[in-house]
């Protein structure tokens, strides 16, 4: 088995005539934060949309320990253990917190399209679905609609749905987006304590956050990844300060 | 402790489970006892298919928000396979007891359903809808191409009645067909309500909410459109197998557009978001076609309306105003209301009055005349033509939409000080 969780190698993205990711080599050892940064318009959620197969590439291949994915749907990248959360929130806001982790634990479980057991009866599904609710502090609200919650619960519950099926590698899209301070800070550690053991891959703007919690950084400029590296020695490289942090490094 | 818990908190639910249940097949057994009449065995015989249909109908629209126009095409089919069995078996060819002739129905039913739906499925939302209408058109012109299978305008007629009587059961009067609905609407009605509880089926929730987050958990979402939709064609076909018991034909008009119109207008008529929605509505709109349609030739008309006014005032349907209803009873608060809902039905009632009196009137002159234009309504027999009665609608229209008005605004003012104070009391 391959030592890398994601291997992306010369991954390409167009839509139409616009290139937006192009050529984009990066290698995520497994266990490892690494965080994404770019500025706006880099392509840091198309990359995102291209490793789950939200998105076809254009050319490239992508690996998941060290197997091709590229070409898989969304559901198929999800089974072999590739989980992620969106920008805008994605939740199922008709249904109960419980039933939003409890349909995300469902399929890893092995219940797949059974309609032989009674959801009431699924002990181990039921289970770890209280267990998800209790990691991510959303057990109180167990049977309120994930439409009516507030935003930071729907983002906590957000990254509930995404770890629920006991995916390897997580991919976190601008989780703490829209948060006030003390909210960002109550998920950067929700972020740390769920991601424990796991490979985190995310995208995030908030440079606190990204320093605080990514063991390594890759920075995203036009498509391109114009360095990777651990965050000291991103926030001293000159070329990064150069094309996106600018005076914030300092 | 989360088992623990989670028994605490569903055990008196799972207790009016069981009291519900017991009452419907109670009253189901019931009902014959009290109502002997053969219409009204006929009506209620019609009442159980139509349930059976429509709740199969709801798998699709209400829990797993699939919007077809070519439900019939399952029911309809299912019936066409169960007819020819049953002529087999009633010729001694086949051995086939006509109480497991759904049976035949059902698989029928959801062996189309694999055929169609593979197709159907590929896409959500309005291109499933238009190749659901496409798929219907489709089988109904096959129904008058293929006279063989289809039975051509005549369709294919059958008898129920044969072989040696079983326990006594022949299957000849009215009442046992009746019966054996009912066994087969209990058992279909639960088996649905069962699915509703299985992981498919809250999956199938699940991408009638969000299908792009239901593929990020591992689920291919057209196969659980797919899966919904052989097993809801399984129950269709049930439907049409006891359709066939009951008519003892089967013509184009079941697998007809029609048809398929009339299954969505049911399920909306009683509420698609409630299990329980779609039996109300089918019992709604059995009575409007067979029990109004004796009555008057505007039946359809008042079918119309009444979809039209449950769409515009109650989108959730007939279900969603009882649930409404539950909640205030059950906190308390029903009383405080009462009086507003009695004066606003009282008012109601004289709107629906003139309403009748309008359209009957109309129809009278306008359609019916060649008989002369003297008419009886509410035991008053007048002359349409004349000036009087509609004077007297007239004056109904003011008087009632005037109250009626005014009433709805009360009711109104009263919810919305109720609801206030039970957000208050969560805050």
């Amino acid at each position: 088995m391959s030592a890398h969780a994601i291997e992306l190698q010369a991954v390409c993205k167009s839509f139409g005539n616009t290139e937006i990711i192009r050529g984009v080599d990066l290698a995520v050892p497994r266990g490892e934060r690494h965080a994404i940064i770019g500025p706006n318009g880099a392509g840091k959620s198309t990359l995102f949309n291209l490793v789950s197969g939200r998105y076809p590439v254009s050319g490239g291949d992508i690996l998941l320990n060290g197997e091709s994915i590229t070409d898989l749907k969304p559901f198929e990248i999800n089974r072999k253990g590739l989980s992620r959360s969106f920008q805008v929130t994605n939740i199922f806001q008709r249904m109960s917190v419980f039933e939003n982790i409890r349909c995300a634990v469902l399929w890893s479980l092995g219940y797949k399209y059974s309609f032989w057991h009674r959801l009431g009866s699924l002990k181990d599904a039921n289970l770890r679905a209280e267990e998800v609710m209790e990691s991510i502090g959303l057990k109180r609200r167990r049977d309120t609609y994930a439409g009516v919650l507030s935003y930071a619960e729907q983002r906590a519950l957000e990254i509930g749905v995404t770890i629920a099926g006991g995916a390897e590698v997580i991919l976190l899209d601008e989780p703490t987006a829209g948060m006030s301070r003390s909210e960002t800070a109550d998920a950067v550690e929700l972020i740390r304590k769920v991601s424990q053991g796991k490979t985190l891959i995310m995208v995030e703007h908030d440079m606190g956050v990204v320093f605080n919690l990514a063991d390594k950084i890759s920075v995203l400029v036009y498509g391109e990844i114009i360095a990777s590296d651990v965050p000291q020695n991103i926030r001293g490289n000159q070329a990064v300060q150069e094309a996106y942090l600018g005076t914030e490094a300092h | 402790m989360a088992g623990t818990t989670s028994t605490l908190r569903y055990r008196p639910l799972n207790l009016a489970r069981w009291l519900i249940w017991g009452l419907t097949v109670l009253v189901m057994v019931v009902l014959p006892l009290i109502f002997t009449q053969g219409f009204a065995i006929t009506l209620m015989s019609q009442m159980g298919v139509a349930i059976i249909f429509t709740l199969s109908y709801n798998m699709l629209l209400g829990q797993s928000g699939m919007l077809s126009f070519g439900h019939a095409v399952y029911s309809g089919l299912g019936a066409y396979i169960a007819v020819h069995t049953l002529n087999l078996a009633s010729k001694g060819q086949i051995w086939m007891p006509v109480p497991l002739l759904p049976i035949v129905g059902g698989l029928a039913g959801a062996f189309f359903g694999v055929l169609f739906g593979y197709v159907t499925t590929k896409r959500a939302g309005t291109t499933f809808a238009m190749i659901t209408l496409g798929i219907g058109e489709l089988v109904f012109n096959c129904s008058l191409m293929f006279p063989d299978f289809f039975g051509g305008e005549g369709g294919i007629t059958t008898n129920r009645v044969f072989g040696e009587p079983f326990l006594g059961v022949t299957f000849g009067p009215a009442v046992q067909v009746y019966y054996l609905i009912a066994f087969w609407c209990v058992v279909s009605m639960a088996l649905m309500y069962a699915w509703s509880h299985t992981p498919l089926g809250r999956i199938a929730n699940a991408v009638r909410d969000n299908p792009e987050r239901a593929e990020f958990v591992g689920y291919d979402t057209q196969r659980v459109r797919w899966l919904t939709l052989i097993i809801s064609s399984f129950f269709a076909g049930i439907a049409g197998a006891l359709g066939v018991i009951n008519f003892e034909i089967v013509t184009a008009e079941n697998v007809s557009a029609l048809r398929s119109g009339g299954v969505l207008l049911a399920a909306f008529i009683g509420g698609i978001g409630f299990f329980f929605g779609p039996i109300i509505g089918a019992c709604v709109f059995v009575y409007f076609v067979v029990a109004l349609s004796d009555h008057t030739k505007a039946w359809l008309l008042y079918l119309g309306l009444f979809f039209m006014f449950t769409v515009i005032f109650a989108p959730g349907g007939i279900a969603s105003l009882i649930m409404m209803q539950v909640q205030l009873i059950a906190r308390k608060r029903f009383a405080r209301i009462a009086p507003y809902y009695l004066a606003a039905t009282a008012s109601g009632l004289l709107v629906l009055a003139a309403l009748i009196l309008t359209v009957e009137m109309t129809y009278k002159v306008s359609v019916d005349s060649a008989g002369g234009t003297v008419m009886k309504l509410f035991g008053v027999e007048f002359d349409a033509a004349a000036a009087l009665p509609w004077a007297v609608a007239i004056g109904l229209w003011i008087v009632g939409g005037w109250l009626f008005d005014a009433a709805r605004r009360r009711v109104g003012r009263v919810w919305d000080e109720i609801q206030a104070e039970f957000l208050q009391a969560r805050t």
